[in-house]
């Protein structure tokens, strides 16, 4: 399986979370927000300007900058 | 601490949650809306206090704090990291709390107890809040509280504070809590208090090495003679250092913590524990284990909500912007528009008291520090609240149904291009109707970087008492043509280009603060994007009312203070006599019902005279003289630079001082033809006229940059504790006016009449 991330994730699709790179605070409050290995995620859809990217996990809506999505490493499902 | 006698002190409660979990509502609910509000000492950060109208046995009363609305205790920002001082007992200001509610939103129940997992291992008698009950069925969930109360062991108490339901079970609740507190009669078991065994806590998970370090540092800690709280030292091995000030560490030992900390992470390193990934996946396992069986989600798949519908609407590509724009257009109509009444009923208001104190008392120093100075300086604060007051309720509005997170959302992008963030918007807007409520909207921000470049922006954007000094210069210089076939108006154009100065300026100016003042790392965007619901109207009307208090009680006694102080740099050292004498023989001439029109008009015209001429020789007039060689470059004389300085304390002022120096008398406005008139005959000493269009499009460029407001220069005072960031707008935009009035004045001086 190739491994993608959420950036890549279209309207609609889901993956499920492998990891989050780096171990710096931006990846902390991404891990503290619910983004942790194993949750499936949903790209809900994106801004009016192509950035930034709405997801649902663990049960709300988040929203991410592309740069930040880029992080979270994911498997399709 | 635990036999303190408890009776004779009150008992503080801490409530804290996630944001969008409704915690203002209950807040309100429990306390009935007799919040106090203020700033914690030395940070940003809001501090709202209040007496809760419960009657304990153990304590005298019972203080409720509220704490910032965080996802987490790590003390990676000001509010987290006050939030974990409170809660430790460290805040100067703040008892520590005997007891901590929780709120979570039971919607949202995996990701709330992530901050109950970190609460509970401050091991204070906590009690848990489950919020939005009554939203449960209609996101087709199911949640068993009972068996959440016995997996977490603690007290659960199911809420929906917006319809203040469940409020009274909360109070009994933490009655009992409290009277069982140590240090009360009652106190027996841990059972039911809400304090968990070491063992039972998420971090009783967490890896071996990592563990047996915080128990070494612990120990180290407590023979430096300042034991830190486990949860503490935790905090300052996985958190990034620079945040974690805490107060209780002495300075003298600070480098040597440092040290010790940086070591003990290497030494973690190589036991395999992955800083700060470990924590959060811990704390993600005990909350996996303690709601199995608790909560019951309707299928896989994500149900299309109704929230997700008005989602597709408002955030699609052309009619969410669309929609969006209309909105800012609205509110910023509804500022301008809807504020001028109760703005014109306060200005009037302040006359007629000026008045009857006028008929009351005869001319002199009193009379006028009390109508020029007191009564027109509190005028000037009261003035602003109307504005305030509107743009805090659409802010409030918007807020409490969910939609400004969408907003910010939807601007981001074009924001993050200009270095700042979705967020920055709507303030940025709300401060071209004024900048007050627009600097103190930029509390939404939550990161600090794009606060502050945003508040010191914000003053550069068009504000609505710019206009009558546009509107003064365009109608006396800017010929009255139209171009391009007819279609627009020269005046037109150069007031739009006036409006538009200060926000194209803005740019560089923010990408300059972001690169040399505020460098660091990138901003961020994890936001939450909270269901829409209806919003509450006590929690609007509450909004309202905590900020037009804090404005009047904060800012407004500062205002207050410097109006006072420019009408005595206004008024002495001259003599006021001759003055007074006349203004006392006109009175009686204009309540004379028979009074000789021509009479006190040569009485108006003189005392006008006497008045230009003791402005001219007052410290505000000397100035005037002393600035003149400083603003010739501009194209301005002395008189101008007066009237410049006499407008620094509110740019609007300068429309009055132009009439008194030009012995028009004080009442003129924009529109005047006769104070239009006299600028346009005034001369330099050599007969050529002192305006001309380069004048007065310098004279418009410095006001469209400068910082001639001190109501501003106050609230950012306010908003960031330190004179040190109004001080700093207060140069870097006098500077930009200056260059920019200068460039201007040269530029057009070359083009039309090189």
């Amino acid at each position: 399986m190739v491994s993608i991330t959420l950036n890549d994730l279209q309207e609609g699709q889901h993956g499920t979370i492998l990891d989050v790179e780096g171990n710096d605070a931006i990846a902390a409050r991404l891990l503290e927000m619910g983004l942790i290995p194993g949750e499936v995620v949903e790209m809900i859809g994106q801004a009016p300007m192509g950035d930034p990217v709405e997801f649902s996990v663990v049960g709300y809506r988040l929203s991410l900058r592309r740069i930040e999505a880029r992080r979270v490493r994911i498997e399709r499902t | 601490m635990a036999n303190r006698a408890s009776s004779d002190r009150p008992a503080t409660v801490a409530l804290i949650g996630n944001p969008n979990t409704g915690k203002s509502s209950l807040f309100n609910a429990l306390c009935g809306g007799q919040a106090r509000v203020g700033n914690y000492p030395g940070v940003t950060v809001e501090h709202k206090t209040a007496r809760m109208s419960l009657a304990c046995s153990t304590f005298k009363s019972i203080e409720l704090v509220d704490l910032p609305g965080t996802y987490s205790l790590s003390a990676r920002s000001a509010d987290e990291a006050v939030s974990v001082e409170v809660l430790c007992g460290e805040m100067p200001t703040v008892a520590k709390p005997d007891a901590v509610i929780v709120i979570l939103d039971a919607t949202n129940l995996e990701r709330n107890l992530y901050l109950l997992s970190q609460v509970l291992e401050l091991q204070i008698p906590t009690l848990v809040a489950l919020n939005m009950w009554d939203r449960l069925e209609k996101e087709g969930m199911k949640l068993d509280a009972q068996k959440l109360s016995e997996s977490l062991g603690v007290r659960v108490v199911c809420t929906s504070a917006s319809k203040r339901f469940g409020i009274a079970e909360v109070q009994s609740a933490l009655l009992e809590i409290l009277e069982q507190a140590p240090g009360s009669e009652k106190a027996n078991s841990t059972d039911s208090r809400g304090v968990l065994e070491r063992g039972a806590l998420a971090s009783a998970s967490f890896p071996k090495a990592f563990l047996e370090s915080v128990d070494e540092l612990e120990a180290w800690f407590g023979a430096q003679g300042c034991p830190l709280e486990r949860f503490q030292i935790e905090r300052l091995l996985i958190d990034d250092s620079q945040a974690h000030s805490y107060r209780v560490i002495p300075k003298r030992i600070s480098s040597e913590v440092a040290q010790r900390i940086a070591t003990t992470r290497e030494h973690l390193a190589t036991q395999g524990v992955s800083i700060p990934l470990f924590e959060t996946r811990a704390r993600y396992g005990w909350i996996k284990q303690r709601v199995v069986g608790v909560v019951e989600r309707q299928a896989r798949e994500r149900r299309v909500s109704t929230s997700d519908r008005i989602d597709r609407w408002l955030t699609h590509r052309w009619l969410g912007l669309l929609f969006f724009i209309a909105l800012m257009f609205l509110i910023f109509q509804s500022i301008t528009a809807f504020a001028s009444w109760p703005m014109d009923g306060i200005g009037f208001g302040t006359q007629w008291v000026g008045q009857r104190v006028e008929a009351m008392m005869a001319p002199g120093p009193l009379r006028s520090l009390l109508v020029d100075g007191i009564i027109a300086g509190v005028g000037a604060v009261l003035v602003f609240l109307p504005q305030i007051a509107i743009l805090f309720f659409f802010i409030a509005v918007l807020e409490d149904c969910g939609y400004m997170s969408r907003a910010a959302f939807m601007m981001d992008k074009f924001m993050s291009a200009l270095g700042m963030s979705g967020k920055s918007f709507l303030p940025l807007m709300s401060s071209f109707a004024c900048a007050i409520p627009g600097i103190m909207a930029t509390r939404t921000i939550e990161n600090r970087r794009d606060r502050m470049v945003t508040m010191l922006i914000a003053p550069l954007m068009s504000c609505s008492a710019r206009w009558p000094v546009y509107v003064l210069m365009v109608s006396a210089f800017v010929p009255k043509q139209a171009v391009l076939g007819g279609w627009v108006s020269v005046q037109g154009a150069v007031l739009f280009a006036m409006m538009c100065v200060g926000a194209l300026v803005a740019i560089p100016v923010a990408w300059l603060l972001k690169r040399f003042v505020f460098p660091g790392e990138p901003s961020t965007f994890i936001m939450e994007l909270s269901s829409y619901k209806w919003p509450s109207f006590r929690v609007v009307a509450m909004r309202v009312w905590e900020r037009v208090l804090s404005f009047i009680a904060r800012a407004g006694s500062l205002i207050f203070v410097t109006s006072v102080l420019v009408w005595a740099a206004a008024y002495f050292p001259g003599d006021h006599s001759l003055v007074d004498q006349a203004t006392a023989k006109l009175e009686a001439e204009q309540a004379d019902p028979n009074a000789d029109e021509a009479k006190t008009q040569a009485w108006t015209s003189e005392i006008n005279q006497l008045k230009s001429d003791l402005i001219s020789k007052s410290y505000l007039g000397l100035a005037g003289q002393w600035i003149e060689p400083i603003v010739r470059p501009l194209g301005w004389d002395g008189k101008i630079g007066v009237a410049v300085l006499a407008s620094f304390p509110a740019r609007e002022v300068i429309v009055a001082t132009l009439g008194t120096i030009y012995s028009l008398g004080g009442g003129q406005d924009e529109t005047s033809q006769g104070l239009a008139e006299n600028l346009r005959s005034a001369t330099w000493p050599d007969g050529r006229p002192v305006y001309t269009l380069a004048t007065a499009c310098s004279i418009m460029v410095f006001f469209a940059l400068c910082a001639q407001c001190v109501s501003t220069l106050v609230t950012i005072r306010r908003e960031t504790n330190s004179w040190r960031w109004p001080i700093f707008s207060f140069v870097y935009m006098t500077t930009l006016a200056y260059l920019g009035a200068w460039i201007v004045y040269n530029l057009m001086s070359f083009w039309l009449d090189p």
